[in-house]
C-alpha cells in the first residue's frame, strides 16, 4: 500500500522536475539562453506546432541545430562550457527547473498509488450495460470491481469481444478513455484503488486542488 | 413625426458618408456634421415653419455635398461602399430586378451555405398583347445587410458546388442564368470538396456551359468571384471593385507583415489605388464589357432608378448574348447595339447550333484579354512566321491526325473486328491443331511454360534504375555540410551529408522519405531524355502592366537572377521517346506566381498542344497564385488558362499536373486544381490559402500538416503522391494509361 501522504510531502519538498538537456550528438555549443534563473517556456499551440526557447545551438558539420526547451520552467545550471566549445554526444548541457502543475501533482500520486488496468488490444471499449448505467447515474466509484469480473466490451472491426478485469480488487476511482475513441493497446483504461484508500486520495487530491501553488 | 423621420434620414445618411471616408479627414463631412448638429441643437426653439425651411435646406445641401464628394471617391473608398451593410445586395436585386422568383437550395440560415443564395427567377415582357415570362437561373453570394451568418459573401467550397448544381440544371433547362458577385473572397478552407478543386471546377464547368451567362460584379475579390464570373457578358456596378486581392491583403504582402499584423492606413489606399480595381479601370483593360452607373455614393436599397436599370441591362445583355450566336437576329441585333436596353423580343433558348456557336465566341472573348500586360519583342517577320508555322502544323496534324489518321483507325478497327470474328470461328480448330503439333514437335505444353515462368527468377533489367546516377546535380550537393531533416524529431532521421543527400538520394530522406525542395533544373535535366527539350514561346516577357510601385526592380531582379522573361518556361520534351507538351511554374521567379506572361504561355502552349496532339504536363516547381501586382491582369488569367484546358481536354488529350514543394491560391483554384490527373511530389503542399490568411479570415487554427499531399490525397483533391526519383517512370506508366482519344501515340 502506497503511504500517499508521505508521497505528497515528498512532492512539496521539491515541486519540481529536473528535466536535463543533454547534446543529441557531438558538435560545438552555443548557449542563447545562458543565465540561471532566465524563465523558459515549453512548445505551445493546439498541436504544439510552436516550438519552446531557443536555448543553445550545436553546430556539427557546419549545421547548426536548435535546441529549444521541452517545458515550461527557468534555467537551472548550465554546463561549464565556453562559447564554442566541443561536446560529446549525451553531454549534459543544460538544467531546467519545471514546476509541477495540480494536474501532474495529482497525475504523479494516482500513478503511484492506483492500480492501471490496460487495453489488451487496439480497439474502442465499452463498458457492459450494468456497469455503464450505473457509472452514469452514481459515477465511477460506485463500481467495485474483482478479478474475473466481466468489466468491458472491445469492439473491433464490429466484433465485439467481453473482456474481463484482472488485478485487484477495489473501485474505479479513474476513467481514461472515451467510448468514442480507438484505444492503442496498454492503454491504461480504468485506475482502480483499494475500497479503503479511497478515502484518503480523495483527501489528497482535494487538498493538492486547493493548497497547490503553481509557479508561472 | 415627418421632421423627426427627415431629420433620422439625414442623420443615417451622415452616418453612411463618414463610414465611407472612414477616419481620413474631409472638410465637406465636417462641414456636413457640423450643419446637422447645429440644426439638432437649435430645432427645440425654432417654430415649425423655421424646422422645415432649415431641413429643406440641410437636405439641399446634403444632395449637393454628396455629388461633390462623389467626384472625390477613392478607390478605398468605393471598397467601402460596397462592403457597407446599406449597399444593395442580392435579395435586394431578387425583390426589385426580377418579376418573380422562388429561392432554392436554401432559405436564410438553412441552407448548405447561407452565403450563395440560388433563385428561379423570371423577367415578364410584354409585346403587344403577349405577355412573355423568361425564366432565368440566379446565383450569386448574398451578404445580407450584415446578418452574420451570411458569413459577408464569403462562400464555402460547398456553397459554389451548390452554384455549379443549379448551374447545370439551367443548361439542362436550356435557360439563360444571371450571376452577382458580392464576394470579398472565398472561405478558405481545404475540407472536401476544397475551396481551390472547387472553384477549378466550377470554372471548368463555366466554361463549357451551353446557356448565356451574364455576371455583374459588385464586389469582385479574387477567386471568390471567378468561381461564377465566368460569363458571357460581365457587368460592373460603377462603385464596385474587382481585384486579384483585397487592399488589405495586398498591402500586408507589400509591407512584409506576418502574425496578424494590421498595414497602416496609407499603404492601403496606395495599394488599393495601383491594384486598378475600379469598373473604369476594370472597363479600360477590357475586363468588363458594361458599367452601369450608381447613384451618387453608391446604390442602397432605397434607390429604385438603379434596379431599373440594372434590369434593362441584364436583359439587353442576355438579348445581346442570344442574338450574338443565333441565326435571324440582323434587325434586333442593330436596334440593339444602338441603343442598349431597346424594345426587343428576344427568346433565351438556344439551338444546337447556337450553342457551340456560343462557347466559340466565349472562348474568344477571354482568349483576346489582356493581351497588352506581358511583352512580346519579336520583330515582325518573326511573329509572322511563326504565324505561318503554327497554320503549317495545325495543316499538318489535319492531314496527318484528322483525314488520314481517322481513315487509319477506321480501317485498323475493321481490321480488329475482322480478326476477332475470325479468331471466333478458327479458335477451336487452331487449339487443337496447335495441340497435336506441339506433340509432334515436342514443343513443351502451355502448362508447362506457365511453370517454368512462375518458378523462375526474372533476369534483372537494370535500365530503367538509374542508382542514384543522375544527369543533374544539385548545386546544394557541393556544400560541404551535413543537413537535418525536418522530421528528425518525430521519426529520428540522422543528419545526412549534403553531397549524398541532394546528390544520388536525389534530395530524399534515406531515414523518413521526405523530399527537400530542389531546382527545376533537376527535374528538366532527370526527368526528360537527354537533349529533348526545346523550348518554346521565350521571348514572352513579364511587365508591370499597372505600373506597381517598385515591382519593375524587382522583376528586373527575377529575370536576371533565373535568365527567364517569365516565370513559366513552355517546353516539348520527349520521355521515353513520348513527346510532351510541358509548362513549367518556377517558383524561383516571384515565386511561381501567374500574370499576364505566364498565362499567355500557357494558354499558346495548350493550342500548340491540341493541335499536334501532344500530351500536356503542368510541373509547378512551385507557385505562390496570382500575382498581385498585376491585379486582374492576373486573375483573368484563372478563367483563360482554364478554357484553354478545357478546349483540350474536349479534344481527347492528356493533361496532367504535378505539384512540388508549394501550390496556393488562383492557379491551383484555377487551370491546375481542374485536372482529373493531378500528383503531387511527396512532401509538397498544394492548398487555397497560407495558414495566415486561414487565420486571419475565418478565425480557425489549422494543423501544421493541413496541406500536406497526403491531406490533399486524403480529401480527393490529389490523385497520388509521387517520390521524385519515381517520377520519370510515373509519368511513362500515366502516358501509357491515362488521357483521352487524341494522342498522337495511341
Amino acid at each position: 500500500m502506497v503511504d500517499v501522504k508521505t508521497l505528497l510531502q515528498e512532492l512539496r519538498e521539491e515541486p519540481y522536475e529536473k528535466i536535463v538537456i543533454r547534446a543529441p550528438h557531438a558538435g560545438t555549443v552555443e548557449f542563447v539562453s545562458s543565465t540561471p534563473g532566465t524563465r523558459v517556456v515549453g512548445p505551445s499551440g493546439t498541436w504544439k506546432e510552436k516550438p519552446g526557447t531557443l536555448l543553445i545551438r550545436l553546430e556539427r558539420e557546419k549545421n547548426k541545430k536548435p535546441i529549444y526547451a521541452p517545458q515550461k520552467g527557468e534555467i537551472m545550471a548550465l554546463a561549464d562550457l565556453k562559447p564554442g566549445e566541443f561536446v560529446q554526444a549525451g553531454q549534459e548541457l543544460m538544467t531546467i527547473r519545471h514546476y509541477l502543475t495540480r494536474e501532474e501533482v495529482i497525475g504523479r500520486i494516482l500513478r503511484q498509488s492506483l492500480f492501471l488496468f490496460l487495453a489488451p488490444e487496439k480497439g474502442r471499449y465499452y463498458f457492459i450495460p450494468d456497469v455503464d448505467i450505473k457509472i452514469k447515474t452514481k459515477g465511477s466509484q460506485s463500481v467495485a470491481v474483482e478479478e474475473g469480473l466481466e468489466l468491458f466490451i472491445l469492439s473491433r472491426m464490429k466484433r465485439e469481444t467481453a473482456i474481463r478485469y484482472t488485478g485487484p480488487s477495489g473501485i474505479i476511482y479513474a476513467i481514461y478513455f472515451d467510448t468514442n475513441d480507438s484505444v492503442e493497446r496498454e492503454s491504461p483504461l480504468i485506475g482502480v484503488c483499494p475500497e479503503d484508500q479511497l478515502g484518503q486520495i480523495q483527501e489528497v487530491v482535494s487538498r493538492v486542488q486547493s493548497d497547490w501553488e503553481e509557479q508561472d | 413625426m415627418d421632421i423627426e423621420k427627415r431629420t433620422q434620414e439625414l442623420r443615417d445618411r451622415l452616418k453612411y458618408v463618414q463610414d465611407i471616408f472612414g477616419p481620413d479627414e474631409n472638410s465637406n463631412v465636417s462641414m456636413l456634421d457640423a450643419k446637422l448638429n447645429e440644426f439638432i441643437l437649435r430645432e427645440p426653439s425654432l417654430t415649425k415653419q423655421e424646422v422645415i425651411r432649415q431641413l429643406e435646406t440641410l437636405e439641399e445641401l446634403f444632395r449637393f455635398l454628396e455629388k461633390k464628394l462623389e467626384r472625390e471617391l477613392t478607390p478605398m473608398n468605393k471598397v467601402r461602399i460596397v462592403r457597407h451593410p446599406q449597399r444593395i445586395c442580392l435579395k435586394d436585386i431578387l425583390e426589385n430586378v426580377y418579376d418573380n422568383y422562388t429561392e432554392i437550395g436554401g432559405q436564410d440560415d438553412y441552407s448548405i451555405d447561407p452565403s450563395m443564395l440560388i433563385a428561379r427567377a423570371y423577367v415578364t415582357r410584354k409585346r403587344g398583347k403577349k405577355v412573355h415570362n423568361q425564366p432565368v437561373m440566379v446565383i450569386g453570394q448574398e451578404k445580407g445587410h450584415g446578418q452574420e451568418f451570411r458569413n459577408g459573401g464569403s462562400v464555402k467550397p460547398w456553397g459554389n458546388a451548390k452554384a455549379l448544381h443549379y448551374m447545370k440544371v439551367a443548361e439542362t433547362e436550356n435557360i439563360p442564368i444571371h450571376t452577382y458577385i458580392f464576394t470579398p473572397g472565398s472561405y478558405p478552407i481545404e475540407d472536401y470538396p476544397g475551396a481551390a478543386q472547387q472553384i477549378a471546377k466550377n470554372l471548368y464547368e463555366m466554361a463549357g456551359l451551353k446557356v448565356p451567362i451574364v455576371a455583374v460584379i459588385s464586389e469582385g475579390g479574387s477567386g471568390g468571384a471567378e468561381a461564377i464570373g465566368l460569363a458571357d457578358t460581365r457587368i460592373m456596378m460603377s462603385h464596385g471593385y474587382y481585384s486579384v486581392i483585397s487592399p488589405e491583403g495586398a498591402a500586408a504582402i507589400e509591407g512584409r507583415l506576418r502574425g496578424g499584423q494590421r498595414a497602416d492606413l496609407k499603404l492601403i489606399e496606395r495599394c488599393a489605388d495601383q491594384l486598378k480595381m475600379t469598373a473604369d479601370d476594370n472597363k479600360a483593360m477590357g475586363y468588363i464589357d458594361w458599367k452601369i452607373h450608381e447613384p451618387e455614393l453608391g446604390a442602397r436599397p432605397e434607390h429604385y432608378d438603379f434596379f431599373r436599370k440594372l434590369r434593362k441591362a441584364v436583359i439587353a445583355s442576355t438579348d445581346e448574348i442570344v442574338l450574338n450566336v443565333s441565326g435571324m437576329r440582323m434587325l434586333r441585333s442593330f436596334a440593339l447595339k444602338r441603343h442598349k436596353g431597346a424594345n426587343v423580343y428576344v427568346r433565351w433558348t438556344l439551338s444546337t447550333r447556337a450553342k457551340e456557336r456560343l462557347l466559340w465566341v466565349r472562348y474568344l472573348k477571354f482568349r483576346r484579354m489582356a493581351q497588352g500586360a506581358y511583352l512580346d519583342k519579336r520583330h515582325w517577320f518573326s511573329r509572322g512566321s511563326e504565324a505561318l508555322g503554327e497554320v503549317c502544323s495545325s495543316l499538318y496534324s489535319y492531314f496527318r491526325y484528322d483525314l488520314l489518321g481517322r481513315q487509319r483507325k477506321k480501317v485498323s478497327e475493321l481490321a480488329e473486328d475482322v480478326h476477332a470474328e475470325i479468331q471466333v470461328v478458327m479458335g477451336r480448330s487452331a487449339r487443337y491443331w496447335g495441340k497435336v503439333l506441339s506433340k509432334l514437335f515436342f514443343k513443351k505444353d502451355k502448362k508447362e511454360v506457365d511453370k517454368e515462368e512462375l518458378t523462375t527468377l526474372t533476369p534483372w533489367n537494370g535500365s530503367d534504375q538509374n542508382l542514384g546516377q543522375w544527369q543533374y546535380i544539385s548545386p546544394q550537393a557541393k556544400e560541404d555540410q551535413s543537413i537535418t531533416c525536418p522530421n528528425a524529431g518525430v521519426h529520428g532521421c540522422l543528419d545526412q551529408w549534403a553531397p549524398d543527400l541532394f546528390g544520388e538520394w536525389a534530395g530524399v530522406c534515406s531515414f523518413c522519405g521526405h523530399h527537400f525542395p530542389m531546382e527545376y533544373q533537376w527535374y528538366i535535366h532527370n526527368i526528360f531524355d537527354p537533349g529533348s527539350v526545346r523550348e518554346i514561346f521565350s521571348e514572352i516577357e513579364s511587365i508591370n502592366p499597372l505600373q506597381f510601385d517598385g515591382f519593375d526592380l524587382k522583376l528586373d531582379e527575377a529575370k536576371r537572377r533565373t535568365g527567364h522573361k517569365c516565370g513559366c518556361m513552355t517546353f516539348e520534351a520527349r520521355i521515353e521517346g513520348t513527346t510532351v507538351m510541358v509548362a513549367m511554374f518556377m517558383a524561383a521567379f516571384r515565386g511561381g506566381s501567374v500574370g499576364a506572361a505566364e498565362g499567355e504561355k500557357f494558354i499558346r502552349a495548350m493550342e500548340r498542344a491540341r493541335k499536334k496532339q501532344l500530351p500536356f504536363l503542368s510541373y509547378v516547381h512551385g507557385t505562390a497564385g496570382i500575382r498581385i501586382q498585376e491585379g486582374v491582369n492576373g486573375v483573368i488569367q484563372m478563367p483563360r488558362c482554364t478554357m484553354a484546358v478545357r478546349r483540350y481536354s474536349e479534344a481527347g488529350g492528356l493533361y496532367l499536373v504535378l505539384y512540388d514543394t508549394n501550390s496556393y491560391a488562383g492557379p491551383v483554384a484555377s487551370f491546375l486544381g481542374c485536372s482529373p490527373y493531378q500528383f503531387a511530389v511527396r512532401s509538397a503542399n498544394v492548398g487555397f490559402a497560407g495558414p495566415g490568411v486561414i487565420k486571419e479570415t475565418t478565425g480557425l487554427d489549422i494543423p501544421p500538416n493541413y496541406h500536406n499531399a497526403f491531406q490533399a490525397l486524403s480529401r480527393g483533391h490529389i490523385q497520388g503522391i509521387w517520390d521524385r526519383r519515381e517520377i520519370r517512370h510515373n509519368l511513362v506508366q500515366s502516358l501509357q494509361t491515362m488521357g483521352g482519344r487524341n494522342l498522337y501515340y495511341r
